[in-house]
């Protein structure tokens, strides 16, 4: 190396460290510093204060960030037209967990802590819920999760205003298996908690319906993958074998993109080997050339373009409050529209802000869906939900090509695991247990968490 | 946008108005559609998909002349029906430029308003039955490739009932290439057909087995339950064929490890040099990868704007100027942080860090966190057929771009005073100074030159991967284990490296799965480093003892 020799005395190391630290907190806070609202501290008692835990800068910037959109609009129009709740209005205290997990339980500890805010929405990877669901727990606080996730979790301060896997994983493969009779299956998935413990569930599923295991190819990649060029080729021959394939995707956010496109490259359509996705929504779809995805499915529980004027009207409020034609609305931000709803319906029900209060009347609560028909907060801190399936169009909407006939009601321990079978979530007493098993009749209690 | 709502509600006020008005329109525009004989495009107004599936079917094989023109219009999603469902099943085509058309005759009609009607949504299984009613319509297109396309469809829709419109198109057929197809087809159909005689089958399978491809594997492993010497007849061709793919299935491995490995080296050249040559640990260089990706998007966006005619090649227009916008950053970085800092390889790799940080969040600042639309041009699109090799198109060039790239670079090394210039500073700094080499603007035109490369990197990797502010951190990893692997401060070690490490990983993907071969590549790279310090072409000279 080029180098005249390393002499490196402790002055100058101090020095540039402090330089090189300097740039990265920089870096690090150049964006969000504008929007922590440190003023929100100071309120007084005629305010009630949200906190908003959404990365606003890292990996996971691009589908969270949005999400704080949502929230500060449905708080602004919360005071603006309801004068707030219960007379008080309401603060946003926004921080931003930088994709970071560690910081996640950090800034969350903070807002209960610190901020002593009422309720608290955000997070989206299964694990930053993971990290922060102790500090929820030990500081009796109050958090609303609008992701679809993989189950197998009963929090008393989580509410779970996105999917359980058999309000989207499920249905959409019975649809797989019934409406186009896939008989094969690609189990395809990002090396992380939600992919694998949603491919186990539908392993066990697929199997209570009589698939061989030789018809199943189960394959995880890394997070941000982009060589998908022997993986596509991998599918395409498991899918030569004269019955119907179909790939199951929980593959990640940043990793889709490169993958439709290899398919595309590669000559499979979505009439050769139709792909189910899970976490594709028209947030990941936002900005990407679609033509080589049209005909792709994806399952969740609202879609933009399903046309109802509760739904209208959520676009055109959300596009006026950004200031931006092109942004689009998807499935987490229903889940926050339903769960802030929610929240001030329990609060104002409860006639406070108390965390035990609002937990106990948030059951039973119930808002309507922006697609039509009600969500209902169940015992067991899941909504009521109706399934769609989606096909892609060339404009990066989707079409609904199929929704389950009623409501589905959360099973967020599954049924198709032998571990969590006989466990249910019911928080109201006498029962009060996050997962209650009902053969050996008692609640299991923090021993088992998952 | 106010104005756009305002008209929108106009919109809907005059469509309340109209309404009355409209049907009036249409009933005059409609003649007695109902009177006598069953309505082939009925079907196509119901929201259910299986009748419209049906509806697509018949209408190809009706023989209606307005067939073709509807199915492609259902096709590109023109057609429209009803929103709510009306007794004379009304079907209206949008053409392209916004008018509306009566989809049963053809002849023009007022544009009806937005509300009362609907697109009429296709899902896969619709989608499927077009392409067959597509193969069926343009079986005896005048165009060669309209009906290499059409006998494409029906092979692949191996339907039993479009098997008599086969045999009279093969009749007809002159185009050998054409004929051959049209033939797979037809044994395709025989095969799925519950009608024909054993020995005709028999015959089928071998035409279709002769194609040694994975569509001939899939049609001919669904026989597996048909009668014994069929099935038996139908397994034999798949274990031919998959002799046969196994081979192909080497030299693929082979063409995909290149490929990733081209994407490795473009990734990692610019590094070679900064890293490489320089000895500067540039964390930020996976950031001036995508300071290159952005480049491009605001290139081709000037380039849509400005000359929409050239949107195919903006391409070829966003190498340079990524270079350009590349190598004037690096420079200014070297003289405003770097310069500072040689010879201090713990405090450069903290601070180029830093930098990372910020050249992150100010471009998640300017353009956004999310994912920006770079589209790929239609020359990138797609992929070519050799024999049973799939090579698509967008990484073929990718492989082509690296080699010039890389030749070029090694060109400008050997045979420009630059290059020269660059080669005395490394091997000996002190001695290329006394020999009045100008070293600080040597520093500054090589970190400058290895950015500008990591730029053009950018545009490449802008065609295979998402251009988000995270795009740089995908790369920076994977450029250092090449450039160490290659052996510091060799361009031909980077090569061989990147090829190398492409290859293995391939190799290895398919058998333990991708997350596994990645750190199965780790380690051995490890113990490599372990038994080779400096790589696999370390470089010889006083510069390493430095």
């Amino acid at each position: 190396m080029a180098v005249d020799g390393p002499s490196l005395s402790r002055r100058e190391l101090g020095g540039l460290g402090m330089a090189a630290a300097a740039a990265a907190t920089v870096g690090a806070t150049l964006g969000t510093a504008a929007l922590v609202s440190r003023a929100a501290r100071a309120a007084d008692d005629n305010t009630v204060k949200v906190g908003i835990l959404h990365s606003l800068s890292g990996t996971m910037a691009i589908s969270e960030a949005p999400l704080k959109d949502v929230m500060l609009m449905l708080i602004d129009q919360q005071n603006k037209t309801m004068g707030g709740v219960m007379g008080k209005q309401i603060v946003p205290v926004v921080v931003d967990p930088a994709s970071n997990w560690p910081l996640f339980a950090e800034k969350a500890r903070e807002l209960l802590a610190v901020d002593k805010v009422a309720a608290v929405f955000g997070c989206w990877t299964s694990v930053s819920r993971k990290s922060v669901l102790p500090v929820f727990e030990q500081l009796n606080g109050i958090l609303y999760y609008p992701v679809q996730y993989e189950g197998q979790e009963c929090s008393r301060n989580v509410f779970y205003t996105g999917a359980a896997p058999n309000q989207q994983a499920i249905p959409a493969v019975d649809y797989l298996m019934d409406t186009v009779g896939v008989k094969r299956w690609v189990l395809a998935g990002t090396d992380y908690v939600y992919p694998r413990t949603t491919n186990k569930i539908l392993l066990a599923y697929l199997q209570q319906k009589g698939v061989a295991a030789s018809d199943i190819m189960v394959n995880y990649t890394p997070f941000g993958y982009s060589n998908w060029q022997s993986i596509i080729a991998q599918i395409k021959s498991f899918g030569s074998a004269g019955k119907k394939t179909a790939v199951v995707s929980t593959i990640n956010g940043d990793a889709n993109v490169p993958f439709y496109k290899e398919l595309g490259n590669q000559g499979i359509k979505a009439t050769d080997i139709p792909v189910v996705a899970f976490s594709v929504g028209e947030q990941e779809l936002a900005g990407i050339d679609t033509a080589p995805l049209v005909g792709q499915l994806a399952a969740w529980n609202y879609f933009e373009s399903v046309d109802t004027p509760l739904n209208q009207k959520f676009i055109s409020d959300f596009k006026a409050f950004v200031k931006n034609d092109k942004r689009v609305t998807n499935d987490p931000m229903e889940a926050h529209y339903i769960g802030f709803n929610m929240w001030v319906k329990a609060v104002e029900k409860a006639g406070t802000t108390d965390s035990n209060a609002v937990i106990d009347a948030m059951i039973g609560v119930a808002h309507p869906n922006l697609t039509g028909d009600y969500a209902t907060m169940m015992p067991n801190h899941h909504l009521t939900k109706p399934v769609l399936i989606g096909e892609v169009q060339a404009n990066g909407q989707f079409n609904v090509v199929y929704q389950t006939p009623g409501l589905v009601v959360a099973q967020p321990w599954s049924p198709y695991l032998p571990e969590s079978k006989n466990l249910i979530g019911d928080w109201l007493p006498p029962m009060s247990c996050g997962n209650y098993d009902v053969v050996a009749g008692k609640c299991l209690g923090k021993s088992q968490k998952s | 946008m106010r104005r756009t709502r305002g008209k929108q509600r106009l919109a809907w006020l005059a469509a309340l108005l109209l309404v009355p008005g409209f049907v009036l329109v249409f009933a005059v525009f409609s003649p007695a559609r109902a009177a006598g004989g069953t309505d082939p495009f009925a079907g196509l107004a119901s929201p259910n998909f299986d009748n419209i599936q049906n509806a697509v079917t018949e209408l190809a094989a009706s023989g209606n002349p307005r067939a073709r023109p509807v199915i492609a219009a259902l096709a590109d999603n023109r057609l429209y029906t009803w929103r709510w469902p009306r007794p004379d099943n009304g079907l209206f085509i949008k053409d392209p430029d916004g008018r509306f058309v009566d989809a049963r005759t053809g002849k023009p009609i007022a544009t009806p308003p937005f509300p009362i009607i609907r697109p009429v949504i296709v899902n896969d299984m619709v989608r499927s039955a077009i392409d067959a009613a597509k193969g069926m319509l343009d079986l005896f297109s005048r165009n060669v490739t309209v009906r290499h396309q059409a006998a494409e469809a029906l092979f692949e829709a191996a339907d039993p009932d479009s098997l008599p419109l086969i045999t009279r198109a093969l009749a007809h057929e002159t185009n050998p290439g054409v004929h051959a197809l049209l033939a797979e087809a037809e044994a395709a159909a025989r095969l799925k057909s519950a009608a024909t005689p054993v020995p005709e089958k028999l015959a089928a399978i071998r035409v279709i087995g002769a194609r040694d491809d994975l569509a001939a594997r899939s049609l001919l492993a669904s026989l597996s339950g048909a009668a014994p010497p069929v099935a038996a007849a139908a397994a034999a061709a798949v274990r031919h064929i998959d002799r046969v793919l196994a081979l192909w299935n080497i030299l693929e491995t082979v063409y995909y490890g290149v490929s990733l490995g081209s994407v490795l080296l473009l990734a990692a050249a610019g590094l070679a040099i900064t890293f490489g040559v320089m000895g500067v640990i540039n964390m930020a260089h996976g950031e001036i990868v995508m300071v290159g990706a952005y480049t491009t998007l605001v290139v081709q966006q000037f380039v849509a704007a400005v000359f929409p005619a050239l949107n195919d090649w903006s391409l070829l227009l966003a190498i340079p100027a990524a270079f350009v916008v590349a190598g004037i950053l690096g420079i200014i970085i070297e003289q405003t942080l770097i310069r500072f800092l040689y010879g201090r390889p713990l405090e450069t790799l903290l601070a180029t860090w830093g930098l990372s940080l910020i050249l992150q969040q100010a471009v998640r600042s300017l353009f956004g966190p999310t994912n920006v639309d770079v589209t790929s041009p239609s020359w990138m699109s797609g992929a070519i057929q050799l024999g049973g090799l799939t090579l698509t198109l967008n990484r073929l060039w990718i492989i082509a771009f690296t080699a010039a790239v890389v030749g070029l670079l090694m060109l400008a090394m050997r045979v420009t005073r630059l290059g020269l210039a660059m080669r005395a500073v490394t091997q000996n700094r002190r001695m290329a100074a006394a020999m009045g080499i100008r070293t600080p603007i040597v520093d500054a035109l090589t970190f400058g030159l290895g950015c500008g490369i990591a730029g053009i990197a950018g545009v490449a990797l802008s065609q295979i991967d998402n251009v988000s502010p995270n795009l740089g951190q995908n790369y920076i990893i994977d450029s250092f284990m090449v450039v160490v692997f290659g052996g510091v401060g060799n361009l031909w070690g980077a090569v061989v490296a990147a090829l190398i490490l492409g290859i293995v990983n391939m190799v290895l993907e398919p058998v333990s799965g991708a997350v596994v071969a990645k750190i199965a590549v780790l380690v051995l790279l490890i113990l490599f480093i372990q038994r080779r310090p400096r790589g696999l072409f370390p470089v010889k000279g006083r510069a390493v003892e430095a």
